[in-house]
This record gives C-alpha cells, structure tokens and sequence, in this order.
C-alpha cells in the first residue's frame, strides 16, 4: 500500500511538472512545523522506549548525558562523571538547572528518577533495561550523585543518557496518562509543552530559561505523518517546514527540487542479514537442488558462509536500490564511532572465488534456499533481499525471495523459523557493544546476552573479548575488546551487514538543520539559515 | 415489537462475541505484539516482563475471558502502545473523522441532487450527458490516486488549501470540532471532497432514476393538468418522491463512511478513527483492534434497526414481527 502511495506520487509529481510553481509564503521566523514520520506514543519519557518517544524527550525533559549529532556522548543535565572505584561511578550536577515549573533540579531528583523508572505500569518497552545496571543511587550532595553497580559497567553514562530526569516534587506519583495530557509534562529540556493531541500533534514552546544554547524557535508544531507521501506533499506545498525519513525514491528528484533542500547523515542503524545456526541437522528453509531437505545444514561451515557474502555486491545495492542513500559496510557501525574497526572494509565480490569456496565445503552445485525479510520496515527491505537473492543464485545457491509485513516476519524470525533473513539494527547508545550483546552474543537468558540473536549465531571467542570489554573501564582497553570482538564476529561470517543507512530530511530553503546520526528529529536542530549574500 | 427489539439486540450481542473472538484468534494467529512494541535493545528478562506486564503470559482462553469480563464491566482493556483506555482513545478521534463523513455526506447531496436533478429533466441534453460520464469517473477512480491528484493540484501547485492533516479546533461538549473554525473548514474541503466522490456518482444515478420515472407518474400529469407551475410540480411533488431512496441510501453509505475511511484518513493523514486501526493494526494493538470493530458492529446494528423501523413506520405493510 503504502509503496503503490509514493509511486502513484512519483507519477503525479512527474506529470505535472512540480519545478514550474514556487508558493509565495509568509515566513514567519518566529516558528516551526516540522512532520516527523513515526508515531510518537507517549510523553511520559519512561513509558515507551522508542526513537520519535526519545526525540520528544530531548526537548522536554533532558538526560544526565547526551549524545552530539555524530552518536558520540557528551554533558547533559550532569556535567562530568568518572569511575571512583570498580564498582562506582560518580557523577556532578549542572548547577542552576530549573525544571520548566522553576523547581531546581538536583540529586534527589536523579535518585527519585532511577527509583521510578522499573515501576511504570503496562509500559511494552521499559527503560528499566537502562537502570537495571543501578544497584542503588547515593546522593552525596544536592550537585553529586554516585552510582553504585554490581561490578565494574563502564556503559553507564551511555545508559543513562536513554533517561530523562524528572523533578521529585512535581512527578512523584505521575501516571502515563498525566504526561500525555499536559498537567506534568513539565522537564528542563529546551522546550516547554504547549498542547498533545495523540496521533496528530505537539506544540511546544521555547524554555527560555533552558542552561543549554538557546533554540531558534519560539514555537514547534511537531506533526505525526505517518504516510510518506503525505509527509512529502506537506513539505512541498509548503504546509510544513521540515520533514524526516524521506523516501529514498523521492531524493533524486529533491536534489533538483528548489523548494527543498535536503539535510544527511550517515545513520547508526546497519542493515544485515542474518543466518539460520540453530539447527544443525536441516535447516528449514534450504533443500538440496532437486527439493529434498539437506540432513546438514550448510550454514554451519564457514566457507559457505564466507561464499554467500563474497557474492553481495553491496555498492550496487547502495547505488541502484538505496539511491546513495547508504554506505556500504562490513560492520555494525559507521566511522568515527566507538568501537569502529578501521580498515574492516566489505570484502571484494568475487563470483569465482565465491563458488570454489562452495566448491570446498561440498556444493559444487550448490544449493536451494529461501531468503526472508519484511517489506514494510526497513527502507526498501523488500528490494534489497530480491538484489541479494540474484546475487546469492548467480553463484549457485538458487534462492527463492519471500518478503512479509513485519508484524508475521519478526515473530516468526523469533521463533528461529528462517534459513536466512534480512533486519536492521540501529544502535541507539552509539557504541559496539550494543550490537555485539543483542545481535552476535551466544543467547544466553540469564546473561541478557543474544536478547535480538534470532539466527542464533554464537561464537565463544567473540563472547570472551565481549565479556572482558563489558567490565573494562578504561574507555581505550575498551574499544579495543570491541573491535577485535567485531573483527572476530565479521570474520567468522556471523552476520552479513550490508549496509549502514544514511538518514535523510527535507526543509524549506531558508531553513538550516543539523542532521543527527541516530535519527531523531528534535526542533533544537533547527535554525533559520544564515542570509545569502 | 419489543419481542421483536428484544431478538435484534440478543443477535447484535451474538454478533459482537462472534467478532472478538475472530479479533482475539487473529492477532494471536498474526504474531506478537511485544515483539514489535519492545525496544531490541531488550533482553531476554525485560521480554519476559514485557510479556507479563501486557497479560500475554496466560493461555490465549484466560486472556479472553477476562477481557469478556471487563467487557461486561465496559471496560475494553488499555492500549499497548498508549496505555490509555482503548475506548477512550477512539472516541477522541470520533470527532475527526464524523466531520469527514458528514462533510462529505452533505456534499454528496448539495452537488449530487441538482446535477442527478438536471440530467433526469433533460436527458438528452449535452449537459445530462457530460454530468453521466462524469459520474462513472467518480465510480471508478481510485479514492487513493484521486486524493493524491487533488493535493497535487491544490496544494503543491496552487498552494489553495493545505495539503494534509486537520486545522484548528474548538472544543465544543469537551470533544474538539474543527468544522467551526476557518483553517479548520479549509483542511476539511479536499479530504471531504475525496471521500464524497463517489457518493456523489451515487446520488446523481439514484436521482435520475428516480425523476425519469416519477416524471411519467399519473399524480404529475394531474398537477400538470391542474395549472402547477414547472418549478412547483419538479421542486415540490416530484422531490418528495425521489428523496426516499436517496436518503435510505446516503444514510447506510454513511455508517460505512465512518467506519471505512481508512484510505483517505491515511493520503491525508486526517487523525481519526481509520488512521488509528490501520496503526493499530501494524503493531497489533488488540485492545484497540477489538474495541474499534466491536463499536463499528455495534454502530451497524442499530443504523439497520433504525433503517429496518422506519420502513415499519413509513409502509404498514411491513410487519416486524413476521420476519
């Protein structure tokens, strides 16, 4: 449906020529619109943890911590933390910070946020996953915090900036449904809470007594469009200033557009696929050529998957499907990250050496195989596994295509339903662990570890340089274990990544916006442009 | 007749438990809706707090019957995604989308009428021909690829009206209202317009049928041959008799307005009832799910036993009780 929408846009905008006609608009500086493309759930800023539920909460509320448009942490509502011993971690307050209601904020408020956070009711998505590592909160001054944790956990502060504080006085006892009505949306955040109508629109704002730069906007409309050609015909016409997640099939014709101009960055979320290792004795979806199910499962031996991904052109995906949009990659984050491998680059497809590894590991003839995926989650999922099913079937392993909504396709791919499988994964702490932990690591209940492993891959040196770096405190040591635990995984064909998302808006002309690695959209980022000379 | 009042309401109950278990079956049969709502950075414990925190740890028949058991008590359960009320959350977006479908029944009639009005009279006039032809566009065009036309045309290239979205609204009985306010009509006029296309097609073929018979009726002839005027025979006796089936028909299309479109809500991105199921079914959101439909059967019963008496009102002919 929504595909048939933007080609049907696509025509329509082609047919009538859209260059011909400027709209002659009142600007008015004072203000901004912007239609952000997911639905925003909540204002409680520990109901649901979703990205459009952390981009409110950076202009509401504000974190300890923060992350700068490239994913790196940096000062928030604490102005420096440190380890003070293994198992402690120490942080200093911003002074003179006030909530929008005047009330200063300080330690109490940071050890009563901690406490509130695991006992939101009915919350799908808890932010408890961010405070668990918290053995118990001591407030040494009203301006000095200290954390204290089970054993050494250097992602602290990378956890914490996931948590928007709240004010002691003003929350204690707060229901959901009071954030999203207004009567205690009430932060330190750069703007102050103007109306919420669920589905449809924020008004907000600007806090002019925020301790942080001032915004450039006295007032935000922040609308829901969930539609993308809706959000593009808003943008447009006019209607709206700013729009997120444009769709790659429209950037083409945008970058000729003179009513827009388009404001990228290279995401954090890498698309990859993952491969079925949960049983060995068959896998469901792979037969040998003439049908019957194989009684080993191919997957297993490593030339096999060394072929399948020496077969993946991905700088043609990126060109021909991701119109540019996308960087090709081999790992889970993109440059100047922590915990980016330099010098870990795709390997160079190469179909002859791809099918003597096949060769090697006993399929001179190759295989059948079905590659799943969704089709309506990822930008062009559905695209994208139809590409790779033709480059896997060049070299022999003959791949049937099957795309689905997400809805079915993550249950089953939950349920180690798959041979193999396309997914996304977007690393909102800005650091390798994230991934390594949730994607890669051996799943393991009580260690929380492989939580989103749905190939379940497992790897036990991998797991020993994940183990070592995840108690390491020393932020270089650090990065380090995690690359060589990357270089490991990536070698060993654990996953496939295909490629890190680039992340697209479109806003008017006069307008300037500092694009953000970890996709949200906050009206902070919006500035009037400088005058042209 | 309340024997009779009495059945309809026990088949309408039968109706709604039929349509909740299917809900309930579906969803389960679909996926699960944690495993689209939780964050992936979730692990295996906070999954499992997840599954128990929505209630989907019990068998599929212990989730059911309690929500039966809160039904009864009209509570439809909470929201995943929102954890508001699910019936709470629909009729806040009521409003939307009964102005839609108001707005576009009303125009359906004031443009439908007249033109169905003249190419009835003049059936063979250029104009009757133009005004038919015309109406089988409104049949057949896609309601998505017109509404997509109409903002292509009308706001990216004459910048009249607004593209998407709902204007200003003022609360009125404590539910917002946006057809009283100007921004309000003016995001009104293209989603309305869209929706009442083929309503309009409708009318004007009901219309003409109806003129082109009732025309050759003998109580015409007579008012005719009493000295009527043209204007008085067409705008008074003719009219009468042409409205029954148009209005029978202009109300059932109204209940499926409200209910069904989903399509226009969504091209328009018109925050109302039809946004909210199609969002709710992408995340399986089954309390919403459930309540949305149970309210649509619901509102469908008792448009049908309204339709079903007034017959009974309007013919003495038709007994209720023999049915």
């Amino acid at each position: 449906m929504k595909q048939t929408l933007q080609a049907a846009l696509l025509a329509a905008v082609s047919a009538f020529g859209l260059t011909a006609f400027v709209p002659a608009q009142a600007q008015n500086v004072q203000s901004v619109t912007i239609a952000v493309g997911a639905q925003v759930t909540s204002l409680d800023p520990h109901y649901h943890a979703l990205s459009p539920n952390y981009a409110v909460a950076e202009m509401l509320f504000g974190a300890l911590a923060g992350f700068d448009a490239h994913g790196r942490i940096q000062p928030g509502l604490a102005e420096s933390w440190r380890p003070v011993s293994e198992s402690v971690w120490e942080f200093k307050l911003r002074p003179n910070v006030r909530f929008h209601n005047g009330n200063a904020f300080t330690a109490e408020d940071v050890a009563f946020t901690v406490a509130r956070v695991p006992t939101v009711p009915n919350s799908p998505s808890s932010y408890a996953l961010y405070t668990r590592a918290i053995k118990s909160v001591e407030v040494v001054d009203p301006m000095t915090v200290r954390f204290h944790t089970e054993g050494p956990y250097p992602n602290l502060p990378n956890d914490l900036a996931q948590v928007s504080m709240l004010d002691r006085e003003t929350h204690d006892g707060a229901a959901t449904e009071d954030f999203n009505s207004g009567k205690v949306a009430i932060g330190a955040g750069p703007y102050r809470f103007v109306s919420f109508r669920s589905g449809d629109r924020l008004e907000l704002a600007r806090n002019e007594e925020y301790w942080g730069p001032k915004p450039a906007f006295e007032r935000v409309s922040y609308r829901i469009m969930t539609n993308n050609a809706a959000r593009m015909a808003a943008v447009l016409s006019g209607d709206v200033d700013m729009i997120d997640q444009v769709p790659t099939t429209d950037i083409a014709r945008l970058r000729r557009e003179e009513r827009v101009r388009l404001s990228e960055a290279d995401g954090l979320r890498v698309i990859f696929l993952g491969l079925d290792n949960s049983h060995p004795e068959g896998s469901p979806f792979i037969t040998d050529n003439d049908g019957k199910p194989l009684t080993v499962n191919p997957l297993h031996d490593v030339r096999v998957r060394r072929a399948l991904n020496m077969s993946i052109d991905r700088n043609a995906i990126v060109e021909r499907v991701m119109e540019g949009s996308a960087i090709p990659t081999a790992q889970f984050l993109p440059p100047g990250t922590f915990g980016y491998v330099p010098g870990l680059e795709p390997v160079r497809p190469d179909l002859n050496a791809a099918r003597k590894l096949l060769a090697d590991a006993g399929y001179p003839n190759g295989f059948r195989m079905t590659l799943h995926g969704p089709n309506d989650r990822y930008i062009n999922d559905a695209r994208i596994i139809q590409a790779v099913g033709q480059m896997w079937t060049r070299i022999g392993v003959r791949t049937a295509v099957e795309g689905q909504p997400w809805t079915t396709f993550v249950a089953r791919a939950g349920r180690q339903e798959f041979s193999a499988f396309l997914a996304g994964w977007g690393t909102a702490s800005g650091e390798a662990s994230s991934p390594l932990r949730s994607l890669t690591a051996t799943y393991t209940r009580d260690r929380g570890w492989g939580g989103s492993n749905r190939g379940r891959y497992s790897n036990p040196a991998a797991d020993a340089k994940l183990e070592a770096a995840l108690r390491e405190l020393d932020d270089a040591k650090r990065e380090v274990l995690l690359q060589e635990a990357t270089r490991i995984t990536m070698e060993d064909v654990g996953i496939m990544p295909i490629h890190i998302q680039k992340n697209v808006w479109a806003l008017r002309p006069g307008l300037a916006h500092e694009a953000r690695a970890d996709e949200l959209t906050r009206a902070q980022d919006v500035r009037p442009a400088p005058a042209a000379r | 007749m309340s024997l009779y009042l009495l059945r309809r309401l026990l088949q309408a109950a039968l109706v709604m438990l039929a349509m909740s278990v299917i809900v309930f079956v579906g969803v389960y049969a679909i996926g699960d809706p944690v495993e689209i709502l939780i964050s992936p950075d979730a692990d295996q414990m906070e999954r499992e707090r997840a599954i128990k925190a929505l209630g989907l740890d019990l068998p599929l028949w212990m989730q059911y019957l309690s929500f039966l058991g809160n039904a009864l008590r009209g509570d439809l359960g909470r929201s995943f995604v929102f954890n508001e009320p699910a019936l709470q959350l629909i009729l806040q977006r009521m409003p939307a989308t009964l102005e839609l479908a108001f707005g576009a029944t009303i125009m359906a009639l004031i443009i439908g009428i007249p033109l169905g009005l003249y190419a009835g009279l003049k059936p063979k006039s250029f104009g009757a021909k133009c005004i038919m032809t015309g109406s089988i566009l409104g049949f057949s065009l896609p309601t998505f690829w017109v509404g997509l036309m109409l903002i292509m045309v009308f706001a990216v290239q004459l910048g009249w009206l607004p593209s998407t979205g709902r204007g200003e609204t003022v609360d009125v009985m404590g539910m917002r209202w946006s057809f009283l306010t100007w921004d309000g009509l003016r995001h009104l006029a293209m989603p309305a317009l869209n929706l009442a296309l083929f309503k309009i097609s409708l009318v004007i073929r009901l219309t003409r049928a109806g003129v082109r018979e009732t025309m050759l009726m003998d109580f015409v002839k007579f008012a005719r041959a009493k000295g009527l005027t043209n204007r008085r025979v067409i705008s008074v006796h003719v009219f009468k008799n042409i409205m029954i089936p148009v209005v029978t028909v202009v109300g059932l299309e109204l209940g499926s307005t409200i209910a069904f479109s989903v399509v226009t809500e969504s091209v328009f991105a018109w925050p109302g009832m039809g946004k909210l199921i199609i969002d709710s079914i992408n995340v399986l959101d089954r309390p919403v799910i459930v309540a949305y439909l149970m309210i649509i059967v619901l509102m469908f019963i008792t448009i049908n036993l309204l339709v079903d008496l007034s017959y009974s009102a309007l013919d003495p002919r038709v007994r209720l009780e023999n049915k």
